[in-house]
């Protein structure tokens, strides 16, 4: 899977969290959260449907690694590598 | 320790207090209590009066406590802003100096939609200073709550942020008639330039650091807090300065708040716990608080935690549950030997929990209730008291609570018996009480049975004098401990084009307490398909917000209702959980 896949992934689940969201509106360096409405549950969800989808664990200690868009597809990208 | 190993009552031993509670003797306490005495350990007004701010702020910054911390505020990257005593006093009065200049007078509404950033706390209690009346909103909300809130409680001016003022208010703006200050705060630091705003940072530069606090009485209106009903619009509770003496000893009582402690109240001050407990309760106390601007990280409350040296630390059973999911590894790489007592609110805590503490974190954690008619703790287990675990505790002293049944006609009965289910009542008359629903007499007095105060939640209690919660009377939904209206939701789907129908439940669930799960039944022509989902989902989101908007949409061919068209959502949510469906005899179609 290359960058571009888990990019189009990531963005995949959080529209299916948050399907209000337009591609074009997220800025990838930005926190996510502070772009999109998203509350403790929402991302609880978010984090269980990157872990299904991408068949990787995501401990609750990275969490704080997911912060951005970029963030998030670099951490699943060095995650798929290994 | 298994969950059925759990004693149904956790005794207390000298051994377990590290610090002498402030309330030890539970009944004497209660016997010898008067309000009056209570009011008494305030100062008052310099000349008579009463103001939650100077009894908050300016009384302890021209005493030994100026330079203690007040607040120590933690942005996301790790940086922190420590304000004592003093700077607050001086800040508050810029921003009331602020309201001044605009013309904003005793009375009038300041709304704040804003993170937990120092601005917003700065806010409300200049706000107070002017006599001005402060209407906390959630910065999860939608531009739909937030348009019905500042209509309903004709706001006058709003504090937010240049962020959420573009994402949720700019759109709106035009029909937000009375309106006529909105004061922003650049997210990024610095100067703001919005069309329609003021910079808030600019305004506060300017103003005065002197200030004369407007002339308020004990029953004077300091704030609106929102909640919702089964029913209509929200309502706006009233809640007046004198309610200062109950959070002043709640904050002694309940959460034991001791001069050398550090607080943490995780509760947003856009909901009652925030502000009542967030804000007001520990600077009366002269208390220090940790505020964190982040939403919920499990790792960064650990370290906040152990880091901040937290000693007194409230929070709510949603949070607590979604730190036992991230695992007991994770708490040990953490070490708490300052923190000393824990307190819940929010809804139940289930008994797990309490054991979860004990095991994790060392200490138990103690359940209390209230809501936000009551402004303040009304019943809790507080430090010296036996834990029974699932319970609320037992109500505080000058608080007369007891279980009663509606009659039809005749008002109330009182039952004595124990473990007996019924309605929750409170003797009227504590100060935070509400003083009314705003623009709502009707609906305010029926909150009332002769002396008592009905909340509205049902309860029992025990031969012990501990209560325990039932459920809700109403259909009122508790997702994360903050009472959502399902008609509000209802409401919102309904202006899709597509939906003909629309019924709104809160669904069990082990993390939130309530989700919010909404049946929608279809206009012909309109088809049940993932992508109308979708799109229902993003509608109600970027009305009403992630707090309020659905997790959970069903369609169906058509939803119960009663003969008079009312949809029965007590019938939908029996048949979600697979429950008897009662009483059907009202039902017309199914």
């Amino acid at each position: 899977m290359n960058e571009q896949d888990i990019r189009a992934g990531v963005i995949a689940v959080l529209k299916t969290i948050a399907p209000e969201i337009e591609d074009s509106g997220i800025d990838a360096n930005s926190p996510v959260r502070a772009q999109i409405d998203l509350d403790s549950m929402d991302w609880l969800n978010v984090v269980v449907a990157l872990r299904e989808r991408f068949k990787v664990d995501i401990p609750e200690a990275d969490y704080a690694r997911l912060a951005t868009l970029n963030t998030i597809v670099a951490y699943l990208a060095a995650k798929l590598e290994t | 320790m298994a969950v059925q190993e759990l004693p149904r009552r956790l005794r207390k031993s000298a051994a377990d207090l590290r610090v002498a509670p402030n309330l030890t003797d539970y009944e004497s306490a209660r016997a010898g209590f008067t309000w009056a005495n209570a009011t008494a350990e305030l100062s008052g007004l310099p000349g008579g009066g009463m103001n939650i701010a100077y009894e908050a702020v300016d009384r302890h910054a021209r005493s030994a406590l100026a330079d203690h911390v007040a607040f120590r505020f933690l942005a996301s990257e790790g940086q922190s802003r420590a304000v004592s005593f003093g700077e607050l006093a001086r800040l508050t009065n810029r921003f009331a100096n602020v309201l001044r200049r605009l013309g904003v007078v005793k009375g009038d509404r300041v709304f704040v939609l804003a993170g937990r950033i120092p601005e917003l706390y700065v806010a409300v209690l200049g706000s107070f200073k002017n006599g001005s009346v402060v209407s906390p909103l959630f910065s999860a909300f939608g531009p739909e709550p937030i348009v019905t809130r500042v209509k309903l409680g004709r706001g006058k001016v709003l504090v937010t942020t240049d962020q959420l003022y573009r994402r949720k208010v700019e759109k709106v703006r035009s029909s937000l008639s009375t309106l006529e200050h909105v004061l922003v705060a650049g997210e990024a630091g610095g100067q703001v330039e919005i069309p329609g705003c003021l910079d808030l940072r600019r305004l506060m530069a300017e103003a005065s650091e002197e200030f004369a606090i407007e002339r308020t009485a004990a029953e004077d209106t300091a704030l609106l807090h929102f909640t919702s009903g089964t029913t209509g619009t929200p309502k706006a509770a009233v809640h007046v300065h004198g309610a200062a003496v109950t959070h002043y000893v709640t904050g002694k009582s309940a959460l034991d708040l001791h001069p050398e402690d550090v607080f943490w109240c995780t509760a947003d001050p856009g909901w009652v716990t925030g502000t009542s407990y967030g804000i007001i309760a520990p600077l009366l106390l002269g208390v220090t608080s940790v505020v964190d601007e982040c939403d919920f990280d499990a790792e960064r409350w650990y370290r906040i935690l152990q880091d901040e040296r937290v000693t007194v630390w409230y929070t709510a059973p949603t949070a607590i549950r979604m730190l036992m999911k991230s695992g007991d590894e994770l708490a040990r790489k953490y070490r708490f030997p300052r923190l000393r007592f824990i307190a819940s609110v929010g809804e139940p805590l289930n008994p797990e929990a309490v054991r979860w503490g004990m095991a994790v974190l060392g200490l138990p954690i103690h359940d209390n209730w209230w809501q936000t008619e009551t402004g303040g703790i009304m019943i809790a287990n507080t430090p010296a008291m036996d834990i029974k675990p699932g319970s609320m505790g037992k109500p505080l002293p000058g608080i007369d609570a007891c279980i009663v049944q509606r009659r039809e006609g005749t008002g109330i009965e009182r039952i004595d018996e124990p473990d007996v289910e019924g309605e929750l009542a409170l003797k009227a008359g504590w100060p935070s009480m509400f003083r009314g629903y705003l623009d709502q007499e009707e609906r305010y007095r029926g909150c009332f049975a002769g002396d008592y105060y009905l909340t509205g939640d049902l309860a029992k209690r025990d031969a012990d004098g501990y209560f325990w919660f039932v459920g809700r009377v109403d259909d009122v939904i508790k997702s994360a401990g903050h009472l959502i209206g399902p008609f509000e939701v209802e409401s919102a789907l309904m202006e899709h084009p597509a939906v003909a129908e629309a019924g709104v439940i809160g669904k069990p669930d082990a993390t939130v307490g309530e989700l919010v799960k909404a049946f929608v039944s279809l206009k012909t022509g309109s088809s049940p398909t993932e992508a109308l989902r979708a799109e229902l989902l993003a509608h109600a989101r970027k009305r009403l917000g992630a707090a309020v908007a659905p997790k959970e949409i069903e369609f169906r061919a058509n939803l119960p209702r009663t003969r008079s068209g009312k949809i029965m959502r007590r019938l939908l949510k029996a048949r979600e959980l697979g429950l008897p469906e009662g009483d059907t005899t009202m039902l017309e179609e199914i």
